[in-house]
């Protein structure tokens, strides 16, 4: 079925897994943040009724990065998040090379359009742009964190 | 209502949602959007955010079964997440210019459409496919496991079935959801492929769909981490489960009663965003 490199069935194989240990490594940290989170803000009273968006530093990948690494709730599940949304990039990526290891020029082209695609849409999308469709929040201290 | 009370229920009615959705093929995302625009008046645009986010989990982690089994076919998906991709982009920028009360309108009809889905199955009109060129040179045909061996079949209609690929991506990229019953649509209905091939397939396809809409989302703060949170990991719950009770179980009954909630849900969308409330 190919020319060389890996099968059709190993390349499945592989990406099963990988999409697997994706989704469980990205729920994991969404639990931990969630649970930092819950115990830090549980009995705060948020309001999703009105759209605000969210805090200006979780809405660029530096940002969350930063109040990961402060072991802040909130940031940390966007990095679960985050990683949650990489895995499926991840598996297009893998295949792009598995497309490449059997020699399958067309495909590793197509591939390559859709990966552009994605990380155009991380690029462009996430950084920290003002919002066109936000209501301002009601008090300033909503937005520190 | 307290952080700790809102997730708790947000995180009963995703466990409830991704288990059904197992179960029943129509996916978690389907009702999580009016889980939490109708029952908890989560405003829309922080409701398809979590959806989204959710829908790329479940897609992702069924994905990674059904490929081994061995239906999916990956250069069909691949190519036709070209389509999908340039879709989802396409939503998912269109969708602040779209004020929510249409919003709610277009999901109420989707959600209609892929609860009838979800139980009819048309027979397909016509005999076997015969070998498409187009298809062919693009070596999208394949094989799916068989009792005396592999069955082989072919592929048509390629430009159709890619024109409701990009539908179904603008329509995921909007809405914040996985579009499966359109994508399967497609490969089913418009290029013939065999059903369980495009069930699977499209499944493969979600999760990179809505990837491709989410970093826009991110942006523009319409996934927030604590409303992600309880749903990301309640759906994955009620989908892990689901996927294994499903083995068991048997779903007939199940899905048409499912149908019956999902079409309930759709025409509340389609009321609340027709009266504004939404």
């Amino acid at each position: 079925m190919s020319s060389g490199g890996w099968t059709d069935d190993q390349v499945e194989q592989t990406m099963g897994r990988l999409l697997r240990f994706g989704v469980i490594l990205a729920g994991s940290v969404v639990l931990v943040g969630g649970v930092i989170y819950l115990a830090h803000h549980g009995h705060d009273v948020p309001d999703y009724a009105q759209f605000h968006s969210i805090p200006a530093p979780l809405r660029s990948l530096a940002g969350t990065l930063r109040g990961a690494a402060a072991l802040q709730g909130p940031a940390i599940i966007q990095l679960g998040v985050l990683l949650l949304v990489a895995t499926p990039v991840a598996r297009v990526a893998l295949s792009i090379f598995a497309f490449a290891q059997q020699r399958d020029r067309r495909y590793v082209l197509v591939t390559l359009f859709v990966l552009a695609v994605l990380v155009y849409s991380m690029v462009h999308g996430y950084r920290d742009q003002p919002p066109e469709d936000a209501v301002p929040p009601v008090s300033a201290e909503k937005s520190a964190e | 209502m307290e952080v700790l009370e809102l997730t708790s229920l947000v995180f009963g009615g995703s466990v409830l949602a991704g288990f059904l959705g197992a179960l029943t093929g129509l996916g978690g995302g389907v009702v999580i959007v009016p889980m939490l625009a109708l029952a908890f008046g989560i405003d829309m645009r922080y409701a398809i955010g979590a959806s989204l986010v959710s829908v790329i989990a479940t897609s992702s982690g069924a994905a990674s079964a059904y490929v081994r089994e061995g239906y999916a076919n990956i250069r069909i998906g691949m190519l036709l997440e070209v389509a999908t991709t340039v879709g989802a982009l396409g939503g998912a920028i269109l969708a602040p210019h779209v004020p929510t009360s249409a919003l709610a309108i277009v999901f109420g009809v989707v959600l209609l459409y892929s609860a009838y889905a979800s139980v009819s199955r048309k027979v397909r009109a016509g005999g076997p496919v015969a070998p498409n060129p187009r298809a062919v040179r693009w070596k999208l045909d394949g094989t799916l496991p068989g009792t005396d061996g592999p069955i082989p079949y072919h592929v048509t209609h390629l430009p159709g079935g890619f024109a409701v690929m990009f539908l179904a991506g603008l329509l995921s990229g909007l809405l914040g959801i996985g579009s499966g019953a359109v994508k399967v649509l497609a490969m089913d209905q418009i290029m013939r492929i065999p059903f369980k091939v495009s069930t699977t397939t499209s499944n493969f396809m979600i999760g990179v769909t809505a990837a491709a809409s989410a970093g826009i989302y991110f942006g523009r703060g319409y996934i927030d981490p604590g409303l992600a949170m309880p749903v990301v990991l309640g759906v994955g719950v009620g989908a892990l489960v689901g996927a294994k009770v499903l083995v068991h179980a048997n779903v007939g009954p199940l899905r048409w009663a499912f149908a019956a909630v999902v079409a309930a849900l759709a025409i509340e969308m389609i009321y609340s965003g027709s009266t504004g409330r939404l």
